[in-house]
């Protein structure tokens, strides 16, 4: 019997951009990706759920602030805290934030520019749900594009989190004036990770990387594996 | 009432914004230091009351207009008739 595929939520706000890919991505790595409408009040069944990047509700106010209040928004944060895998890709990362699921914020780049290129990454843990594909301190090359990617918290929560060990990627090199070069971070239970590189735009090397497929085939891995669990 | 608050990046916390506006006005020979960029929300508020009306608007800061890690607000109320 071949194992079933894990069926992966990519939700859709109005503004999003990377839905389609992150869909194409998981498709390619064996899951199958269902589309939720950001007005939908309860989600499909489910093993896990993508928050693609993009530009939710126009960036109004700060980014990921609006889109925080889409009735989706409500049960991704119920099947978030009853254990569910929540990743958050660049805007997803932001709303994350802003929903209070993952700490810290996203600031404008230091630069006050667009960010838009490969960027080297360093993984700090490879035992979270989203990189058991990869190893410790392995480098991976996945692409950023963002204007606020500059995620600060202040030294009280920040040491908290490194206490915790939450900082699961980190920049190799300067990118946007995130602090201590934090690229990905992961909610203390372990279930809820964002991040601004888009692991979805690397997949195939014909496209310059497919480090990204190390991270999205870990999450598809997990969510297979609880899938089967509740089968 | 009408309500306008004002939000701002705390003090302390970075703000590149505030650092390239100074130095465009440097560059336009102004001497100023110190520009910090924040936004203005206003506001109508359907309370009547100063004090309902403060209380119900620094629940909207608190849950959406401010993010308190990073930005502080200040709320200024008027009966509208000014």
């Amino acid at each position: 019997m071949t194992s079933p595929q894990p069926r992966i939520g990519i939700v859709r706000f109005p503004g999003a951009c990377d839905d389609r890919d992150a869909s194409w991505a998981v498709a390619a790595l064996d899951a199958e990706a269902v589309f939720v409408w950001h007005r939908q009040m309860e989600l499909p069944d489910l093993d896990a759920v993508v928050l693609p990047g993009g530009f939710s509700y126009g960036d109004y106010l700060r980014c990921g602030a609006l889109a925080r209040f889409a009735p989706a928004m409500e049960a991704i944060t119920e099947f978030a805290n009853e254990g569910g895998l929540v990743l958050g890709i660049c805007n997803g990362f932001q709303i994350l934030c802003e929903a209070g699921l993952l700490p810290g914020v996203l600031r404008r780049n230091r630069s006050l520019t667009f960010v838009c290129r490969d960027v080297p990454l360093v993984v700090e843990r490879s035992d979270t749900p989203f990189t058991t594909r990869c190893q410790d301190g392995q480098m991976l090359t996945i692409p950023v594009k963002h204007g606020e990617g500059n995620w600060y918290a202040d030294d009280d929560l920040y040491a908290e989190l490194e206490a915790r060990r939450q900082i699961v990627l980190r920049y190799a090199e300067p990118v946007n004036g995130s602090l201590n070069d934090v690229a990905g971070v992961v909610n203390e239970r372990g279930n809820v990770l964002g991040l601004m590189p888009h692991p979805e735009h690397a997949v195939d090397s014909l496209l310059g990387s497919a480090d990204g497929a190390l991270l999205l085939s870990s999450l598809v891995e997990s969510a297979r594996e609880r899938a089967l669990a509740v089968v | 009432m009408k309500a306008t608050v004002l939000v701002r990046p705390k003090q302390g916390i970075l703000d590149p914004q505030g650092q390239a506006v100074e130095s465009s006005l440097r560059q336009l020979g102004f001497s100023v230091e110190g520009a910090r960029i924040g936004r203005v929300v206003d506001l109508d508020v359907q309370a009547t009351d100063p004090t309902a009306a403060r209380a119900e608007v620094e629940r909207m800061c608190e849950q959406l207009l401010a993010n308190p890690l990073i930005e502080s607000y200040e709320i200024e109320l008027s009966d509208g008739t000014a």
